[in-house]
């Protein structure tokens, strides 16, 4: 079995959906000749041609517009925002348009396109190429919003994403793209949307995350080891819609738990999964729901230093899972 | 602005005079069902309304110049001629109007006139001003990309031009020489706002220079000059030879919805000439001063058309609302439904 970044599995999984479905068109600002700024379409255009790899202007609202329109006709487009942090003009496409065909023409028009949405700070990208931008797309019904962490779950999420035939937000945290590498099967396969997964079996916490903080948190469990405490690691992969049935399964065992995540804390995906774990596993803690995030501040500075005292670490998470455990 | 040649005795050369007056009849339908609209509104039925009066003519030989069996339709909400020249019934309309279940649009979930008709391809998924731009844009590329010999239509108004959606989806539409058509109707106002406000140009229709593509402005009473106009763009459309934009001048003789009161910004001498232009008016006469119909004839076509649209809302009136459980259905695929 090869293994892959996720950048690599992101790329192969394009490329081998897009030999298998001649609806799958591409479209995003620098996504011909120069294959991607993050090199996710590398080699595409030579491959599947201008008509299926298309270079459009630099415009995002305009970018997630067509790929609706398109797919309102039968194509399967994949709109690739550069950053993150860009995705702003497209929003009302997005949430106020996309989210909303299916529901507002009461079944009659379907809206099957993909949004790959690079987002994500701790590379120096400062105010505007760092950012989260999770928590608007979560929050709006009629999207699905996933964000696998290894190239394993970037591949499976990615293949249900590009077959959906509902819109879907594929966040692909660009820490990631090379810092992860994992093994990749050759072979098709998917990962449903809405299924978290246990990537780490324990039984003393249960700490809750996704995207880069998933490597943060599996280092930090492991430096927890030496103090006797066995932390399990559930992963996301989906933030819309939220797997509660797993999240309530592991904190009923453990009895405590410790989210973790790279956005800014209030009104976030945490307060969502600290809200499930209230709800359902009231009797079951043994100690406050306990979160652990950057400052509020607007993510992220440039500065190397005050870039690192932003981001939570694996020292930082191993830190507040010491102080969970004690209580 | 072009206006229609007096010397022949054909309005309109490239229409027949029997489906000119077929037009003319779908116009007047129109006009009885738009006011019918109105009142079922001042009788606290409708919610809200907002009106084509004005804009009838412009709709017909827009529609009239295409192919609804294979042309997409992109429209907001004032296209309520255009429906019906599409084929849509006044039934289905009202259903919109009044909420009722079988509301063919969207099932009563959004405002009249909006979601997707699932016979014709027409479509406006929102009130959000301009969105449907690029989204034509897109619709027009999947046809390119599969080879389809389609045209799209996108309806938008002034108030529109001033959105960077319109802005963004011209400029990709004309870097792709995609098949869509920008049709605008020009009514000179934002809801309140008059055209030398949102604008430093005398006419939309010059901007199309700056995207390297035609535009033109055509007086939107006129049915011959605007089908004309749109025959050349579908034409150009289906040679890909790409978009073209088509400004129509018309008149908004009510107030923007039934919300607003047009009092309050337009000037009486304003209002007063609006009606000058009222192309339901303009048609009539031309249609019996050049002898396609009679006096007579055109009272029989109005009362016909009144008529249709007493028993539409008869039938419509008595039909139910949605049940409360359906609105969980189409979040996504299969959600809501009873398993």
């Amino acid at each position: 079995m090869p293994e892959l970044s996720v950048i690599e599995a992101v790329r192969e999984t394009m490329r081998s959906e897009m030999r298998r479905d001649s609806s799958i068109i591409l479209m995003g600002e620098d996504v011909g000749h120069r294959g991607g700024v993050f090199l996710a379409s590398d080699g595409f255009v030579d491959e599947f041609g201008e008509d299926r790899v298309i270079d459009t202007p630099l415009a995002e609202s305009s970018i997630c517009g067509v790929a609706l329109g398109a797919a309102v006709n039968g194509m399967r487009p994949i709109a690739e925002i550069q950053f993150a942090d860009f995705v702003w003009p497209a929003i009302n496409q997005l949430v106020g348009e996309a989210a909303r065909v299916r529901y507002g023409t009461n079944g009659v028009k379907t809206a099957p396109m993909t949004v790959r949405v690079p987002y994500g700070g701790g590379v120096r990208g400062g105010l505007y190429h760092s950012q989260s931008i999770e928590v608007l797309f979560a929050h709006t019904p009629g999207l699905s919003v996933v964000a696998p962490a290894t190239p394993y779950d970037a591949k499976g999420l990615l293949t249900t994403a590009l077959r959906s035939n509902d819109p879907v937000i594929v966040l692909e945290h660009k820490r990631t793209y090379r810092l992860a590498k994992g093994e990749v099967p050759e072979e098709e396969y998917s990962i449903p949307i809405g299924q978290a997964e246990v990537k780490r079996e324990g039984s003393d916490i249960s700490l809750v995350t996704y995207g880069l903080m998933l490597h943060y948190s599996l280092q930090a469990a492991e430096m927890a080891v030496g103090q006797g405490i066995d932390v399990e690691v559930v992963d996301l992969r989906t933030l819309r819609p939220i797997d509660a049935k797993t999240i309530i399964e592991s904190v009923s065992k453990t009895g405590k738990a410790l989210i973790v995540q790279e956005d800014t804390t209030a009104i976030s995906v945490s307060s969502e999964v600290a809200a499930i774990i209230g709800e359902n596993c009231f009797f079951d803690l043994d100690g406050p729901i306990t979160r652990l995030g950057p400052p509020e501040i607007p993510p992220m500075p440039f500065s190397p230093v005050q870039e690192a005292a932003f981001m939570p670490s694996p020292e930082k998470i191993f830190d507040a899972i010491v102080r969970l455990a004690a209580i | 602005m072009s206006t229609t040649s007096k010397q022949s005795n054909n309005l309109a050369p490239a229409i027949s005079n029997e489906r000119l007056v077929e037009l003319y009849e779908t116009m007047v339908l129109s006009r009885y069902l738009d006011q019918r609209v109105w009142l079922l509104n001042r009788q606290g039925k409708a919610a809200i309304a907002a009106s084509a009066q004005g804009h009838e003519a412009t709709q017909v030989a827009c529609i009239e110049a295409t192919d609804p069996s294979k042309d997409h339709y992109l429209i907001y909400y004032r296209q309520f001629t255009a429906m019906l020249a599409l084929g849509t019934e006044p039934e289905e309309l009202l259903r919109g109007f009044l909420a009722k279940a079988d509301d063919p649009m969207s099932a009563a979930r959004q405002f009249p006139l909006h979601g997707a008709h699932p016979r014709v391809d027409l479509f406006n998924f929102s009130n959000v001003i301009a969105t449907q731009l690029p989204q034509a844009a897109g619709v027009a590329l999947a046809d390119k990309l599969n080879k389809r010999d389609a045209v799209t239509v996108v309806f938008f108004g002034d108030g529109a031009s001033s959105q960077g959606d319109t802005h963004e989806a011209m400029n990709f539409a004309a870097v792709h020489k995609l098949p869509v058509i920008f049709f605008c109707e020009n009514n000179r106002y934002a809801i309140s706002v008059p055209m030398e406000k949102q604008m430093g140009i005398e006419s939309l229709s010059s901007r199309a220079a700056a995207y390297g593509f035609p535009g033109v402005q055509i007086d939107g009473t006129d049915v011959s000059a605007v089908h004309e106009a749109m025959t050349a763009a579908v034409e150009r459309a289906r040679n890909g030879e790409g978009p073209t934009l088509i400004e129509v001048m018309v008149e908004r003789l009510l107030p923007h919805t039934t919300d607003d009161d047009h009092t309050r910004y337009r000037s009486s001498e304003d209002i007063e000439q609006m009606n000058d232009r009222d192309p339901v008016k303009i048609m009539s006469e031309k249609l019996i001063e050049h002898g396609l119909i009679s006096k007579e004839q055109d009272e029989a076509i109005h009362a016909s058309a009144q008529q249709r649209v007493n028993q539409a809302t008869d039938a419509v009136e008595a039909e139910p609302y949605p049940e409360a459980d359906l609105m969980y259905l189409h979040v996504t695929e299969g959600s809501g439904e009873v398993k």
